[in-house]
C-alpha cells in the first residue's frame, strides 16, 4: 500500500505548499507570539528565559491549530473525501497521511525556527536544544489530537470556534512535558521529560488515525 | 417497536425508583451535613475544614461523571443502545456543575489557608482541565444538529476525553511536584471527618443518580412530544 | 471481476426521515441502470448506500464477484467508481497533477496522458483546474472514473454541465464500459441512451 499512500500524503503537502501557504502562515503567527510576549511582560532576559519553554510551545500549539480545521475540511466540501475513501486505503490509513502531512506542513517548520525565537528570549544553549527536541518529539502529538480535532469538527458550520476548545485540554501533557524538559535543561536537572513526551506522542500518533477514521466515516454517513 | 421497549422500561423503572433515592440523597445530606457541622475544629484549619466536606464529595462525582459518559458511550458506540446516547448527553452538565462546584469550593477552602482564591495545586488544575473536557463535549453535543451523528462524534470524544483524563492527571501531577507547588489535602484524614465525608460522598452520589435519572426521563419525554408533533403536522 | 450487484429489501433511513423501504433489484455484469426519481426521493442516497458510505437501515446489498459475495459496505466501495455531482478537483493543482494523482492513489500504473486525450481535455493538462470550465471539469471526473480500474460505476447526474458531445462522449464511455462487463448505475433526469433498464423511486 505504499503507493497509494504516499500519493497521498505528497499530494496534502502540495496543496499546503500551494494554497497561500498555510506553513508560512503558522510561521508568523508562532514568530508573533514569540513577539507580543515580551511586549507584555517586559524586556528583563532572566524572565524571559524562564518562561520561554511554557510560551514558546504555547505558542507553537496555537500556531498548529491554525490549519487544522482546514485537514479534512476541503476534501469534504469538494467531494475528494468521497473518492479518497474508495480507493485501495483504509480510511486508518488515510487519516495517517493526513496526519503526517499536517506535521511536515506545521510541527516540522515551527520546530525549526524555534531556536531563532529562542533567541528573542534568551534562552541558554542546553535549553535551546532542549526547546527544539522536545517540538520535534511532541509537535505530532499536536497534529495526532488536533486531527481527532478535526474530523470530529468536519462540516459544522462554526467548527473553527469548537476545535480548539476541543482539542486543547486533550494536549495539556504535551505543554506540560515540553516545557518541563526546557525548565530541566535549564536548571541542569534530569526530570525524564522528554521520554514521558515520547510516549505520549507515540501513543497520540497510534491512535488518532483510528479515531480519526470513526469521525471521517460518520460524516461520509452524514 | 422493539427499539422503544428500551426507553419505556427505563421510564417505568426510574418512576418507581426515583422517590427512594432522591429521599435517600436527601437523607444522607442531612446526616452529612449535621455530622460535618459537629466535628471539633482541626487544630490546622480550624472549622473551615468543613469545606471539605462540599469539596471532596463534589470532585469524586465529577469524576465518576464523566466515567460514567465514557462508559455510555462505549455502550452507545459498540452496542448501539438506544438509550446510552440521551445517558451520556443527560450526564455532562450535570458533570460540569459539580466540577465547577469543586473549583469553587476548592477554591474559597484554599483561601483562609494560602491567602488566595487560587492556587495552581495539582487537584484543582485537573479539575479545571476537566471542566473544559466538560464544555467541549457539552459544545459538540449542541453543535452537530443531526442528533445520530452529534451522539456518535460526541462518544467518540467522549472515549479519547476519558483515555487522555489519567495522562492529564499524571502530568498535571508531575508538573505539580516540579513546580513544587502547595496542595490542599496532605496526609491522612482523620477518622472522625471520615464518616460525614462517607455521608456527603454517598448523598452526592445519590443526588447525582436521581439529577440524571430526572434529565433521562425529560430527555425521553421531549423527543416523544417532538415526534408527535411531527406526526400531526 | 464482478459478476452482479443485487439489493434486498433495502430501506434508507436519513436523520428521521424514511427515505425509502422495501426496494429490490438486481443488476449483472454488461448492464446498466437508471435511478429516476424526484428530488428527495433518495437517488443519492442510494448511490451513496451502494457505495458503501451509507449503512443501510434494513436490507443488505450483495456484491457478487469472482472471489466470492461481498456483503460489508466498505469492501464494497474498493470495487466501485464514484462520479458524484461534487467535482472533487483541487484548484490548485493542474489538469495532469491532478488525474496523476488519482491514478497513483488507486494503484493505476503509467501515464495518464491517453485518458486525457480519450475524453478531450489533454490540452489543458498544465492547466490549474480553477480554470477549467464546469464541462471541462465533468470531464476529469469522467476520466478519473476510466482511470479507476473499477467495476462498478456509479455516477449521479453524469451529464450535468456537458455539452453535446459531452454528453455523447459520457454515454459512449458507460457503453465501452458496459460491453467490457463493467457495470453501470446512474442517477439521472435525462436517458442515458444505452437500452439501460429504468429503476424509478418514489418519495415514501
Amino acid at each position: 500500500m505504499s503507493g497509494p499512500f504516499v500519493s497521498l500524503l505528497m499530494r496534502d503537502l502540495k496543496l499546503a505548499g500551494r494554497s497561500g501557504g498555510s506553513a508560512a502562515l503558522a510561521l508568523a503567527f508562532f514568530a508573533l507570539v514569540a513577539t507580543l510576549v515580551p511586549l507584555g511582560v517586559g524586556a528583563d532576559l532572566r524572565l524571559l528565559a524562564r518562561i520561554a519553554g511554557g510560551v514558546l510551545w504555547v505558542g507553537a500549539v496555537l500556531a498548529a491549530l491554525l490549519s487544522l480545521d482546514r485537514l479534512y475540511q476541503g476534501d469534504f466540501d469538494d467531494g475528494s473525501l468521497d473518492v479518497i475513501a474508495l480507493s485501495p486505503l483504509s480510511l486508518e490509513q488515510v487519516a495517517l497521511a493526513k496526519l503526517l502531512a499536517h506535521w511536515f506542513s506545521t510541527g516540522l517548520p515551527l520546530t525549526l525556527l524555534s531556536p531563532l525565537l529562542a533567541l528573542l528570549f534568551g534562552l541558554p544553549g542546553p535549553g535551546t536544544w532542549a526547546l527544539f527536541l522536545s517540538l520535534l518529539i511532541g509537535t505530532p502529538a499536536v497534529s495526532a489530537v488536533g486531527a481527532i480535532g478535526a474530523s470530529l469538527t468536519l462540516s459544522l458550520k462554526r467548527g473553527g470556534l469548537i476545535l480548539p476548545l476541543i482539542i486543547l485540554p486533550l494536549l495539556a501533557p504535551a505543554v506540560i512535558f515540553g516545557a518541563g524538559a526546557v525548565t530541566a535543561a535549564l536548571d541542569h536537572l534530569s526530570n525524564g521529560a522528554l521520554g514521558l513526551l515520547s510516549a505520549f506522542s507515540l501513543a497520540a500518533v497510534l491512535l488518532s488515525p483510528f479515531a480519526a477514521a470513526a469521525c471521517v466515516r460518520l460524516n461520509l454517513a452524514g | 417497536m422493539f427499539r422503544y421497549a428500551n426507553p419505556a422500561v427505563f421510564m417505568r423503572l426510574s418512576g418507581v425508583l426515583l422517590p427512594w433515592i432522591s429521599g435517600a440523597a436527601a437523607i444522607m445530606l442531612a446526616v452529612g451535613l449535621w455530622l460535618g457541622f459537629h466535628v471539633p475544629p482541626d487544630y490546622q484549619q480550624g472549622m473551615t475544614v468543613t469545606i471539605m466536606f462540599v469539596h471532596v464529595p463534589a470532585a469524586i462525582v465529577a469524576e465518576m461523571a464523566y466515567g460514567a459518559i465514557a462508559i455510555a458511550s462505549l455502550f452507545s458506540l459498540v452496542w448501539r443502545h438506544p438509550l446510552a446516547d440521551t445517558a451520556a448527553r443527560a450526564a455532562a452538565p450535570l458533570g460540569a456543575v459539580f466540577t465547577a462546584l469543586g473549583l469553587v469550593t476548592g477554591s474559597l477552602w484554599g483561601r483562609p489557608m494560602w491567602g488566595a482564591y487560587w492556587v495552581w495545586d495539582a487537584r484543582l488544575t485537573s479539575f479545571l482541565l476537566l471542566l473544559f473536557l466538560y464544555l467541549g463535549y457539552i459544545a459538540l453535543w449542541n453543535a452537530i444538529e443531526d442528533e445520530a451523528r452529534a451522539a456518535r462524534a460526541a462518544a467518540i470524544l467522549a472515549l479519547v476525553g476519558a483515555v487522555n483524563l489519567p495522562i492529564i492527571k499524571f502530568s498535571v501531577d508531575w508538573w505539580n511536584t516540579l513546580h513544587q507547588g502547595e496542595s490542599i489535602i496532605s496526609g491522612q484524614i482523620a477518622s472522625i471527618f471520615l464518616w460525614p465525608l462517607l455521608c456527603m460522598a454517598l448523598g452526592y452520589v445519590l443526588l447525582f443518580a436521581s439529577l440524571w435519572m430526572v434529565r433521562i426521563r425529560t430527555q425521553i419525554v421531549n423527543r416523544r412530544a417532538r415526534s408527535l408533533m411531527q406526526r400531526t403536522a | 471481476m464482478i459478476s452482479s450487484l443485487t439489493a434486498e429489501k433495502l430501506a434508507c433511513v436519513r436523520g428521521e426521515r424514511r427515505v425509502f423501504t422495501d426496494l429490490v433489484f438486481r443488476v449483472a455484469a454488461g448492464e446498466a441502470l437508471v435511478v429516476e426519481g424526484a428530488n428527495g426521493a433518495g437517488k443519492t442516497s442510494l448511490l451513496r448506500l451502494i457505495a458503501g458510505f451509507l449503512t443501510p437501515a434494513s436490507g443488505a446489498i450483495v456484491l457478487n464477484t469472482d472471489k466470492g459475495a461481498i456483503n460489508d459496505g466498505e469492501e464494497r466501495g474498493h470495487y466501485t467508481g464514484w462520479l458524484g455531482h461534487q467535482d472533487a478537483i483541487k484548484p490548485q493543482l493542474s489538469v495532469g497533477e491532478q488525474l496523476e494523482f488519482f491514478a497513483r492513489l488507486y494503484g493505476v500504473q503509467g501515464t495518464v496522458l491517453p485518458v486525457l486525450e480519450r475524453v478531450g481535455i489533454a490540452r489543458q493538462r498544465e492547466l490549474p483546474c480553477r480554470y477549467l470550465s464546469a464541462g471541462q471539469k465533468k470531464r476529469l471526473g469522467l476520466a478519473r472514473l476510466l482511470l479507476s480500474g473499477r467495476g462498478l460505476w456509479l455516477l449521479d447526474e453524469p451529464f450535468a454541465a456537458l455539452d453535446t458531445a459531452g454528453r455523447g462522449l459520457a454515454a459512449d464511455l458507460m457503453r465501452s464500459h458496459c460491453s467490457a462487463g463493467g457495470m453501470v448505475i446512474a442517477a439521472t433526469h435525462d436517458p442515458l441512451g444505452l437500452g439501460a433498464r429504468v429503476l424509478r423511486l418514489e418519495a415514501a
